[in-house]
């Protein structure tokens, strides 16, 4: 294979060059800290060419063979190692597509900042990019530190964008915190991944050879430190109040892009750096991740703030794709190959869907923002009449992410339940016994997920204006359609021609399982294992969609028309409707509420009957955070107040302090 | 055993002297009446080194003594007479441990010193070595007498007898400091008393008083 490893570095080099561009554009828009409309039209622009760039470097990438380089920057005698293989690859294609998108958004999303916030906030967008793309293509544990620690830091300088309202301060330090304490754990990972040899490269990490107890170790470890950045439960608190903090393209990259560098790393770490695999990990994993995935999507029912919900939705897509990974490593270990391969399609084909439509769901809530200024669903609604373009294109991405056919949520979701109807094959009979439950768990939450979105499309684009202000919305800037159309085609096209990706995937699985796809598939007809067991054609489903929608719409026009009736005796007891007559956010989660109110902590205000104004609040925050992070938060307080005792205010004290320090210091340095 | 030179002698004599005034600074209850001690072991310190520069020839530490004998015997007395008298502050003051068993805790800390300093004067090659210890015994005496009393000046000239104790130190184990550091350690010595001076001024402006155990008011609820 060595010869194959010295073919074409270039495509590498590209890769690094644009990295570089990405770092200067963000230092230059510094420069250009007056020239608002410099900014707005041309640095994001090019950014935006930038992320098309890497997309191409991408799908260059995973039809080459790997290629690595030794980059002369870093400490003395550590210099950065990158290296792009398949899965680098694939990871820049759903990087630099998603990031296209938004990024192209961004032109129009940002005109109406002032110059000088912009050019900070686009100094970190790009340095964010940069280090995304960085983590993804960094072959030693310094270099992936490194980019890792850039990602995190300007992300939270992103999400602090408005930092002069104190929940947006208190949101980007509780994302600090835990984005570092995952970090410490991920720099643990590297100290036992590299074995007591003391080389921190990825190549000599693959070639240590580790006990079942220490690559376990280094297993939890990472699990930790990147389901910390993951958002996956019970580590996940800082994400539903980060995510939504952020501007609404940074929200997108953070949800649609960041989140994914952590399944990176978790598939790098377990399937390319740690030679043995163990089955309970796997357990573990798809345990974790179904909880997650229920718990996300629980909470994501019951937000009545557009974008706290969408940032809860990618808890629980995040949990799905955990609960995939785990499914994985069950079936890898088991020796099931080819269920290996396919859990792995579905795993790598769902985060990048999750990248488009997410991204496209938080720009769409970004400009709803823009248009109305108002981000709690309850005063919103009826903005399809206004903001036809924004409410056509979020449908798009709202219909993907409730896994509708042809759209791309479906194809994913429907090859992991493929996966988990296999699994009766395994050898473990427990495993037989439990995972039957674990993918009811997933149809459970791909349902809710589909009850969220309904919740979330139909209260803010259906119905009436609950507030007469929002008559006055105004629809989104060229700019911002365009970026939005594209994340749009994406998720149509990922929908429709998912044999074609599937073939892309093909290095990717194949690199870390050692196994193709069993089933043969052709461009129309999507085959994963057999013909007898299942297929899917999403063009002939299409046009078979659009056949009974046209004809539909015939019958109605042509025949019922035809044979209507009008009159108004009662109005069906309707004789007035109003905006305060529709289903609100809070209503229409309150099933939700009332079956899982065991997680939840319940705040309500109800009106009095007598109430001339009456007034209705309802809140429902996480459990998790008052049994789990109160007594944390608790506890370091009073370890605090017991160090504050030392605090006499004394100055005798103070010097018999130090004279003690003195006297055992000389008796032990005698 | 063969007699020791005499000048070596008289070091040894001012060493001991050293010693004897830092547990009468520790006994002596009135603010002027340490002032005077602090005076007179300054003196001991600039003739010791004297005759430590004469006996060895090295010329820098006649220097030393020269700036001894003109900040610590001379000026920083003056500057505290001026300031007892200023403020009126001459009283007996009863230090927070009661004398006796300050004495007794000073005496434990000597025979310490002592015992600390012998593994480093068998090492160190200079003629002086032997007051290694008393110069040691001098710099903790020096702390414990900051941490008994609880108002500003004789905390401010505990702190310069340990300056004291430390330069003494430094001679008896290696002749001395370079003259950089010592001009360096002389002037921080004076712009530290300048400050602390300032310092009484303002906590005396503040609380009315000398008595530190007025600034536990300022610690954090």
């Amino acid at each position: 294979m060595s010869h194959l490893a010295s073919l074409d570095a270039h495509v590498l080099d590209l890769a690094w060059a644009g990295v570089l561009y990405w770092l200067g554009l963000g230092f230059s828009a510094l420069l250009l800290h007056r020239r608002h409309g410099l900014l707005t039209r041309l640095v994001f622009p090019l950014g935006a060419l930038g992320a098309l760039f890497m997309a191409g470097i991408g799908v260059a990438g995973l039809l080459q063979p790997a290629s690595s380089m030794v980059l002369p920057i870093g400490l003395p005698d550590l210099p950065f190692h990158l290296r792009l293989d398949a899965l680098s690859a694939f990871f820049m294609v759903l990087l630099g597509g998603a990031a296209f998108g938004i990024t192209v958004y961004a032109c129009g999303y940002f005109r109406n900042m002032a110059a000088g916030p912009l050019a900070l906030l686009a100094l970190w967008y790009h340095l964010f990019l940069a280090g995304m793309v960085t983590v993804l293509l960094a072959d030693d544990a310094y270099a992936f530190m490194v980019a890792w620690e850039v990602m995190a830091l300007s992300s939270y300088f992103l999400v602090t964008t408005d930092h002069k309202i104190p929940e947006i301060r208190r949101a980007g330090f509780l994302y600090l915190l835990i984005a570092h304490i995952g970090a410490v754990a991920l720099l643990l990972t590297f100290g036992v991944l590299q074995g007591g040899h003391g080389d921190y490269t990825f190549n000599t990490m693959r070639l240590a050879e580790m006990t079942p107890f220490w690559s376990s170790a280094a297993f939890l470890l990472a699990l930790f430190g990147f389901g910390a950045k993951a958002g996956l439960v019970p580590i996940h608190v800082w994400l539903p109040e980060a995510h939504p903090a952020a501007p609404s393209p940074v929200s997108a990259l953070m949800s649609g892009v960041m989140l994914k560098t952590t399944i990176y790393g978790l598939l790098r770490i377990t399937f390319d750096l740690l030679k043995i695999q163990l089955g309970w990990w796997g357990t573990l994993a798809l345990a974790l991740g179904l909880v997650t995935a229920l718990y996300g999507v629980i909470f994501a029912a019951v937000q009545s703030d557009m974008k706290r919900l969408l940032a809860w939705s990618s808890i629980e897509n995040i949990g799905v794709i955990i609960a995939a990974f785990g499914l994985t490593l069950i079936f890898h270990t088991d020796g099931k190959g080819a269920l290996a391969a396919l859990t792995l399609t579905a795993l790598l084909y769902h985060a990048l869907n999750h990248a488009f439509f997410k991204g496209l769901l938080f720009v769409g809530t970004g400009s709803v923002l823009h248009a109305t200024g108002e981000r709690r669903m309850g005063h919103l609604g009826g903005l399809m009449r206004y903001m036809p373009w924004t409410a056509w294109l979020t449908l798009i991405g709202a219909l993907a992410i409730a896994g509708l056919p042809p759209l791309n949520g479906f194809v994913s979701e429907w090859l992991l339940l493929q996966a988990f109807l296999l699994t009766p094959g395994l050898t473990q009979p427990y495993l037989n016994m439990v995972i039957p439950v674990a993918a009811a768990t997933v149809a459970l939450a791909s349902a809710l997920a589909a009850y969220v979105m309904v919740k979330f499309y139909g209260v803010i684009f259906l119905g009436q204006p609950r507030d007469p202000g929002l008559q006055h919305a105004h629809e989104a800037s060229w700019p911002e359609r365009l970026g939005m159309l594209w994340l749009a085609g994406a998720c149509i096209l990922l929908g429709l021609f998912p044999t074609l990706v599937i073939q892309r995937l093909e290095p990717v699985v194949l690199m870390l399982t050692g196994q193709r796809l069993p089933g043969i598939s052709n461009w129309l007809l999507l085959t994963p294992v057999s013909a007898e067991r299942a297929s899917y054609a999403p063009l002939i489903f299409l046009a078979g969609v659009t056949a009974v929608v046209a004809l539909t719409y015939l019958w109605v026009r042509r025949v019922y028309h035809g044979r209507v009736r009008r009159s108004e005796p009662w109005d069906c007891g309707y004789p007035e409707q109003d905006a305060r007559m529709q289903d609100s956010a809070e209503g229409f989660g309150q099933p939700i509420r009332q079956i899982f109110e065991v997680f939840m902590r319940v705040e309500r205000e109800t009106p009095d009957p007598f109430d001339r104004h009456p007034h209705y609040r309802g809140d429902s925050r996480d459990k998790l955070w008052l049994l789990i992070y109160q007594p944390i938060a608790d506890l370091t307080a009073w370890l605090s107040m017991q160090a504050a005792r030392l605090q006499h205010g004394r100055i005798q004290w103070y010097l018999v302090y130090s004279f003690v320090t003195l006297i055992v210091l000389l008796v032990f340095t005698r | 055993m063969t007699a020791l030179p005499y000048h070596l002698q008289i070091v040894n004599l001012l060493a001991a002297l050293l010693l004897l005034i830092s547990f009468a600074m520790l006994s002596q209850r009135r603010v002027i009446g340490l002032v005077t001690l602090f005076a007179w072991q300054g003196a001991a310190l600039a003739l010791s080194t004297a005759i430590v520069a004469w006996s060895t020839g090295q010329h820098h530490l006649y220097y030393s003594a020269a700036m001894t004998l003109g900040l610590k015997v001379i000026a920083m007395p003056w500057y505290f007479y001026r300031l007892v008298k200023k403020l009126d502050v001459n009283r007996v003051v009863e230090p927070m441990i009661n004398i006796p068993t300050t004495m007794l805790i000073g005496i434990v800390l000597v025979i310490f010193a002592f015992n600390l300093a012998l593994p480093i004067s068998e090492m160190s090659g200079t003629v002086t070595r032997s007051t290694l210890g008393i110069a040691m015994a001098c710099v903790l005496l020096a702390f414990l007498m900051m941490i008994t009393r609880t108002k500003a000046i004789p905390q401010v000239i505990g702190f310069l007898s340990m300056e004291n104790g430390l330069f003494f130190a430094a001679t008896s184990a290696t002749y001395g400091m370079p003259l950089v550091v010592e001009l360096g350690v002389a002037l921080d010595v004076l712009v530290g008393v300048f400050v602390l001076g300032i310092f009484i001024f303002q906590i005396r402006e503040t609380f009315d008083s000398l008595d530190l155990k007025h600034m536990e008011k300022l610690k954090e609820k």
